[in-house]
């Protein structure tokens, strides 16, 4: 199992029912206090309500909706119970293969990670919520055919850097986006205001953003990102950030460089900001999609991650395929002696 | 009133004049805002002529500008052995300056590369953003937790001086270099930072370095920082690690 995988393999994350009361966030005292509806955020002394302090997105709520829960939106408790304990028994086994090799490969258990333990609170079955099957629009022909050449270099063993993965290369995480997705691990964030500005510093791996709010334009279109370039806004409670000019390269979930992000940023109580995401991206997707999460207060601290600076990883995945590459060369003749 | 009028002409002795700076919310100066250094000490932090470059291809490009250095003194004092470790830095600084594979360059370097950086201040935290490598750290104004391991970019606590920011450095890790000439320091590295108003749009940086592996005293560096003033600048990715993968990992390409 390559570290890519490893990656990959957390990219869960908690959704959040519009409109539900808070209730579902913090069950014993919001269910019996409907007042807690009007909880209006803290203000900065500039006047922004006040998201700043560390926050975190961990959840075991799938991105899309498994195929073996379509038609079903919501888990009743019971089965949002069932399904936490499954994931925490199936993660947490110790994977035992039957050669060395396969002991080591597989055996990442939940020592490894910080996936958090348990579904989102509206028990949502997925992140993305609309379309309402909780699945990823169709991509465009261009776009599958782009994201077909992705996956064909992803299948075979490396044979350059670039054929890795973006958190792989410690280029770009799931945490950072945006959007911000949990990852397997280290899915922290500490926000951060001061007028005119709202910055996001998250912890995997070390990328900031500053998210300008006075209403300045764009960067030219000749300028791109692989975070994109974003611009803030408050719309009463609501943080609003809208941003373009990725480049092509990010590729998050089959999109291209004409994705237009809009982010929504909602604290709707002293422990939660309602995160909602809407991706538009007509060359890359048949239509546009949304997807929701929370995020939740955690006690922090937040750690230095250096990525690139210890990234064995890379060295060692293209040190296994030209060493694998050699082994063929060698028994290919022997083979047809 | 004529008193008066006379005292705010005329500037406090030794320091800024208080109608200059920039003031937040909480009465501190405001340091918010977007940053860099107009110096030669990335190159090297000592007074240094111009020289030729390593790589031939990149000619004038790659050719170091003279600098009068921001050593106060001039001078690093280093130990022998330490100082031998530094002429070796030098001769190998092609393949062995960190920033070279795109490193988190560490602190008081980041702050003064010829990239810009972005301070966000609040009471409780200060967060500093680079341009160079995404590099940012945290400064705890409020309460710091300890840090848990040795780190690239140090694990910073601050406090107000006056006007001065004075920012306490410790834990740092013994990869990163001070400039390309090869300057060093250990893992037992510690820095005080002190950043004070010198005018609306300039900063005065001092910095302190302490190692008794590597230095016989402390020693300072000074020099001024420049904000940025245009009304567009911000802080734009230079995500570094694509432009050194070749260099890394290159001789792993399949041929």
């Amino acid at each position: 199992m390559s570290h890519q995988c490893v990656a990959w393999a957390g990219v869960l994350a908690v959704s959040w029912l519009a409109g539900a009361p808070l209730a579902a966030q913090a069950p014993p005292v919001a269910k019996t206090r409907p007042a807690a509806k009007t909880w209006a955020a803290p203000r900065t002394p500039d006047g922004q309500p006040d998201l700043q302090g560390l926050w975190t997105n961990s959840t075991i709520t799938p991105f899309e909706r498994p195929k073996e829960m379509a038609g079903k939106e919501f888990l009743t408790e019971r089965e949002a119970a069932d399904y936490e304990k499954q994931v925490a028994e199936n993660s947490n086994r110790d994977r035992r293969g039957a050669t060395a090799e396969a002991d080591v490969a597989g055996a990442y258990n939940d020592f490894w990670f910080d996936r958090g333990t348990k579904v989102v609170a509206s028990r949502r079955t997925s992140i993305v919520v609309d379309p309402p099957d909780g699945r990823i629009p169709a991509l465009t022909p261009e776009a599958q055919k782009a994201a077909a050449a992705r996956a064909e270099v992803a299948r075979r063993p490396p044979t350059g850097p670039e054929d890795t993965g973006l958190p792989v290369r410690c280029i770009l995480w799931p945490t950072v986006g945006p959007p911000m997705l949990p990852s397997g691990y280290n899915n922290n964030y500490q926000i951060v205001q001061t007028p005119g500005y709202v910055v996001i510093s998250i912890e995997m791996i070390h990328d900031v953003r500053v998210i300008p709010l006075d209403g300045r334009t764009h960067l030219p279109p000749s300028i791109r990102q692989w975070m994109g370039d974003s611009r803030g806004h408050w719309e009463g409670e609501t943080l609003v950030v809208d941003t373009t000019n990725f480049t092509g390269k990010t590729a998050f979930r089959g999109a291209d460089q004409n994705l237009h992000l809009i982010e929504r940023f909602t604290r709707t109580d002293p422990d939660t900001i309602l995160y909602q995401f809407a991706v538009d991206d007509p060359t890359a997707f048949t239509k546009p999609w949304k997807g929701e999460l929370s995020i939740r207060k955690t006690p922090g601290p937040i750690y230095e991650y250096a990525c690139h600076e210890g990234n064995y990883s890379m060295a060692y995945m293209l040190e296994g395929a030209r060493t694998q590459e050699k082994a063929s060369a060698r028994a290919a003749p022997e083979g047809s002696r | 009133m004529i008193v008066g009028l006379l005292l705010a002409a005329i500037p406090a002795a030794g320091q800024a004049p208080v109608s200059k700076v920039r003031r937040t919310a909480d009465g501190k100066p405001d340091l918010n805002g977007i940053w860099q250094a107009l110096n030669t000490a990335n190159w090297d932090v000592q007074g240094h002529a111009a020289q030729a470059g390593q790589v031939i291809a990149l000619g004038a490009v790659g050719a170091t500008p003279g600098g009068l250095g921001v050593v106060e003194g001039g001078e690093i004092p280093y130990l022998p052995a330490a100082a031998a470790k530094k002429k070796e830095n030098f001769a190998k600084r092609l393949t062995e300056d960190p920033e070279i594979k795109c490193y988190m360059p560490g602190v008081p370097r980041a702050n003064y590369m010829p990239f810009p950086f972005q301070i966000v201040q609040t009471p409780k935290v200060i967060l500093m953003a680079y341009e160079f490598a995404s590099a940012s750290r945290t400064i705890y104004m409020d309460k710091a937790p300890p840090s848990p391991a040795d780190t690239w970019m140090g694990h910073s606590v601050g406090h107000w001086q006056g006007d001065t920011l004075v920012v306490d450095v410790t834990s740092f890790n013994d990869q990163t270099w001070f400039d390309r000439a090869g300057d060093f320091h250990s893992d037992a590295l510690h820095v005080v930072e002190r950043y004070t108003p010198l005018s609306p749009d300039a900063l005065t940086y001092e910095v302190t370095i302490e190692d008794p592996n590597v230095f016989s005293r402390p020693w300072k560096m000074s020099m001024p920082l420049y904000r940025r003033l245009e009304k567009n600048a911000q802080l734009l990715e230079f995500k570094c690690v694509e432009f050194v993968e070749e260099l890394m990992y290159g001789h792993l390409r399949k041929k």
